[in-house]
């Protein structure tokens, strides 16, 4: 073994390399994932604002990732529908 | 036509007014008419690296608010003629930019000049996607660290989305530059290579500023760095790196202090 090796530092840049690599895989299909939902959950909403009156937090929508499957919840809380037939006329 | 081009990083501290400063000069001394705009309004800066801190007399927000005329706020560099300062405001704050105040201001200032520079605040706020949401063109200004290279990331996904050219679908062009490098360290592992940051980043190379003490000596003196020392490292990097904003063809290599054996290790070309 190199003597000189035991008082060399091991090179740091490769590790920040590394680091990076994971973590913006990680970070970038996370903030297209989170405006993908919002766009989402903004497009839901209108379509059901046109028929039924709900509010913003009644919308809920999650994206659930698997080993195998990607699943798209779509939760939406309806309101008492009596305003609903009343809208119709 | 007029550039409009932002000069952005998410990061603060990175050399985003450093780099505006020098760019700017180094296209109005390439004969360019040119405008270099400070956005970073409470926290102006670009006012001082130019060396016009006793000019200002009104600013980017009392020209969006109406309250003065463009004419009356920008100041003429009093080195090169065809180099002109918007400075921000020191006292207001960032609410005081409006969307459309912005958006005329630059609408004026693309027919008055050839290029116009805009040094983003740090940050992803108002002030940051103000800076951004008119350019034709980024200038991604990133340290070989890796804290900087995530927030240039970051920015890079913002001016994809936040800008009018993206909403348009229409492609912002990106242009990467990387300041403080040093090929030393970089060469014996101890700093991110300019080829690890771009593969990363995936942007194109518009230049590499080596970290010279000139830099701390231009901003002391208030003059941009291609001023102050035209032939030193990070000045032949910025007038290379202007060229290529225009178009041309130059190779990239890392400038450095001329002489040295170090110049001949690692004055080659590395992209």
């Amino acid at each position: 073994m190199n003597l000189l090796a035991l008082f060399r530092k091991k090179p740091s840049a490769p590790i920040a390399r590394e680091r990076l690599q994971v973590l913006l895989a990680h970070e970038r299909g996370a903030h297209g994932q989170s405006e993908l939902l919002a766009k989402l959950q903004e497009e839901i909403l209108a379509v059901i604002a046109k028929h039924i009156k709900v509010s913003r937090d009644q919308v809920q929508v999650k994206l659930d990732r698997n080993e195998d499957i990607a699943t798209l919840e779509i939760d939406i809380e309806m309101p008492d529908l009596s305003p609903l037939a009343a809208a119709r006329h | 036509m007029a550039k409009v081009l932002v000069v952005t990083s998410g990061k603060g501290g990175v050399g985003k007014t450093t780099s505006t400063a020098a760019l700017g000069a180094a296209l109005a001394q390439g004969g360019e008419n040119v405008v270099v705009v400070d956005f970073d309004v409470g926290l102006r800066n670009l006012d001082l690296i130019m060396g016009a801190e006793r000019r200002v007399v009104y600013d980017l927000i009392n020209v969006v608010q109406g309250d003065a005329k463009l004419n009356q706020a920008l100041i003429r560099d009093k080195r090169i003629e065809n180099l002109s300062l918007l400075p921000a405001s020191q006292t207001r704050d960032k609410d005081a930019l409006t969307p459309e105040g912005v958006e005329r201001v630059i609408g004026e200032l693309r027919e008055k000049f050839d290029w116009v520079i805009c040094d983003s605040p740090a940050g992803i706020e108002k002030g940051a996607l103000l800076a951004m949401r008119h350019a034709d063109m980024a200038v991604v200004v990133t340290n070989p660290e890796v804290s900087s290279v995530r927030d240039s990331d970051r920015i890079i996904g913002m001016l994809d989305s936040k800008t009018v050219k993206a909403e348009n679908g229409e492609r912002m062009e990106k242009h990467l530059l990387l300041t403080r490098y040093d090929p030393g360290r970089a060469a014996r592992n101890e700093m991110l290579k300019t080829e690890d940051v771009l593969e990363i980043l995936s942007i194109p190379l518009l230049g590499i500023i080596p970290e010279s003490e000139e830099v701390l000596r231009a901003s002391n003196l208030g003059a941009p760095v291609t001023l102050n020392s035209p032939t030193s490292a990070p000045a032949r990097a910025y007038f290379d790196a202007a060229r290529r904003l225009k178009g041309e063809k130059v190779e990239i290599v890392v400038p450095m202090q001329r002489g040295g054996l170090m110049s001949k290790l690692f004055g080659r070309r590395v992209a």
